[in-house]
């Protein structure tokens, strides 16, 4: 089942228990699945066509007034383009509008570099009080939807739309949004991921098994606020790290890691993400080639972060 | 409370709350005066004892840079003691320059990024609309926040959405922070465009007579199908003899005691806050 068929039946499951829960979209109900809301609750879902300035203050409007406001858009719509709205209107004014911007990185494919945000972690994050969630798999998508709505503010997600199969078992897996989740234990290296590199860290912890080293992956799920402790945890077992993301090195989740361990603990941490550069269009496989967001760079820095933690601590 | 003497009472502690940081934003605090008098005491349902009451009127001062003249009529009203007027930008106020929902009694949604207010009151009317509670979403706009384009993408959806309780006003008063509105980029013909946006658009020539406004309101509530704008042409800086009307540095400026002593003495607004 695709991403956004999974995101629209969950939030038809919450409007059906919370008559407060209103969904605003900007012209992409169809492409981002959110038209079967729509057509299953016509009264309480509005498209504001293309305007996504509108779409996010219409919403913190209707968040004053006690509602509970769902805004959808591609990502870079979600969040670059609004990124004055959701600092005053929703985040400095504390309105609860959850913000869900689909097809982040290089997940926009073929529409190409204008579509794919590659900054809108960096961005938000340095915004007080915003909350930034990434799930992996349709199962985290579900139960980080649901914990969202929980939450009592806003919070912002980054998902994909299409089909991803899962890596969680449904039966089993206990999501908590402000915790990491430990995906595999080792001793060797960690490996800190999320949303679509999660799959690829995980392909990388199984290669280097094979080689004998044991590497623990933890899912970062949610990147701000950060847990901290997890992995700061990890990361005294361990010794170093590689940070894999779908987002510019720049602000995204490396930065976050290195600035929670800056003055607590003193480890490698090598970077698995976009180069501080544009993207550009093709097919998912094609851009995880040309932007090195696959399994062997996770592996080729798990081994270069195994290398500076030789002498890491030599160095005065 | 008389219209008039209510807008006079307004104006006089708008520029005693200014006065008291010495310098602001007095040009387009001053000229709303007027209308938040018709607002905040006659057509508001409100209870300043409780101002988060649910279903009550709601005013969004989408140039929240106005924010001294909406806490001069807050005070006035009952919200909060007039006193407090005298604490504008003061460390730890309540009474910060732009409005900020948070931390004034009142304020119903925080403003400063210009036109994003506008946009929060066209959610607010869609919110009335869905509880069913019968309230007025009303909302003042400036001339310079104007050519934002977020205001058109706003009033595009509240005609869509046929918002008839959304009763908004330009504040027209011509002159934006950096010169005259005509020179810098013109609103004009500002009628028919929000008649074209799908809005009923009433013009009140003079945005400081209180009867005209209020005429406006009565009119502007017999809407069924449309959002309203009133058009008000006020005049910035009034009252403020050396500023009233002109469009050069009337947006934020400092006055001398004097000037306040006789801008308090010709508006007759009575005596000093009560301490």
């Amino acid at each position: 089942m695709w991403m956004r068929e999974i995101m629209a039946q969950t939030l038809i499951s919450l409007m059906e228990r919370d008559p407060d829960m209103v969904l605003l979209d900007a012209d992409l109900s169809s492409a981002n699945g959110t038209g079967a809301v729509h057509r299953r609750f016509p009264e309480r879902t509005f498209n504001v066509g293309v305007a996504e300035q509108n779409l996010v203050c219409v919403a913190a409007g209707l968040a004053s007034y006690g509602f509970k406001p769902y805004i959808t858009s591609f990502t870079p719509f979600a969040t670059r383009r609004v990124c004055d709205q959701l600092a005053i209107s929703v985040l400095y004014a504390d309105l609860n509008v959850k913000v869900i911007g689909t097809d982040p990185g290089i997940a926009a494919e073929l529409n190409g570099g204008t579509h794919m945000s590659m900054e809108d972690i960096g961005v938000l994050r340095s915004i007080p009080g915003s909350v930034i969630f990434e799930p992996s798999d349709g199962v985290e998508l579900r139960l980080g939807l649901q914990a969202m709505h929980e939450y009592p503010r806003s919070v912002y997600m980054r998902t994909c739309r299409k089909e991803l199969c899962d890596l969680h078992d449904p039966d089993t897996y206990s999501f908590d949004l402000l915790r990491a989740d430990v995906m595999r234990e080792g001793r060797d290296v960690t490996i800190l991921s999320s949303g679509l590199m999660v799959r690829e860290a995980l392909e990388a912890a199984a290669q280097l098994s094979e080689e004998g080293v044991e590497a623990e992956v933890i899912n970062v799920h949610t990147i701000k606020p950060l847990d901290a402790w997890t992995i700061l945890a990890s990361l005294q077992k361990t010794g170093c790290a590689v940070a894999a993301e779908n987002h510019n090195v720049i602000g995204g989740l490396r930065s976050a890691v290195l600035e929670a361990l800056a003055d607590q603990l003193r480890v490698p941490v090598t970077a698995v993400g976009v180069e501080d550069t544009f993207g550009e269009v093709g097919p998912l496989s094609y851009l995880k080639e040309r932007f090195g967001l696959n399994a062997q760079a996770v592996v080729r820095q798990a081994r270069r972060a195994m290398d500076l933690k030789k002498n890491w601590r030599c160095i005065p | 409370m008389d219209l008039v003497q209510a807008a006079r009472c307004i104006r006089a502690d708008t520029i005693r709350c200014i006065a008291s940081a010495g310098a602001g934003h007095y040009g387009g605090s001053l000229s709303l005066a007027e209308v938040l008098s018709v607002l905040y005491f006659k057509h508001m349902r409100v209870d300043p004892a409780h101002p988060a009451l649910e279903g009550r009127d709601r005013l969004f001062l989408s140039k929240g840079h106005a924010g001294p003249a909406l806490y001069a009529a807050l005070a006035n009203r009952g919200y909060f003691s007039r006193s407090a007027l005298l604490t504008l930008n003061q460390p730890g106020t309540n009474l910060p320059s732009h409005c900020d929902r948070k931390r004034t009694p009142g304020v119903d949604m925080t403003a400063g990024s210009l036109a994003q207010g506008f946009s929060c009151a066209v959610g607010a009317a869609l919110g009335s609309r869905l509880r069913g509670d019968g309230a007025y979403i009303y909302a003042i706009i400036g001339d310079g926040e104007s050519q934002e384009g977020q205001i058109w993408e706003a009033a595009m959806y509240a005609a869509q959405q046929k918002l008839n309780h959304l009763i908004a006003f330009l504040d027209y008063n011509g002159a934006q922070l950096d010169g005259a509105v005509d020179a810098i980029n013109s609103l004009e013909p500002v009628a028919e465009k929000w008649e074209a946006f799908g809005w009923q658009c009433i013009d009140v020539p003079d945005g400081h007579d209180t009867a005209a406004i209020d005429a406006a309101v009565e009119k502007a509530k017999e809407s069924t199908d449309r959002p309203v704008m009133i058009v008000l042409h006020t005049r910035k800086a009034k009252g403020i003899a050396k500023m009233e009307g002109k469009s050069e540095g009337s947006h934020h400026f400092a006055l001398s005691a004097e000037e306040v002593a006789r801008a308090l003495r010709e508006i007759g607004g009575g005596n000093g806050v009560d301490a």
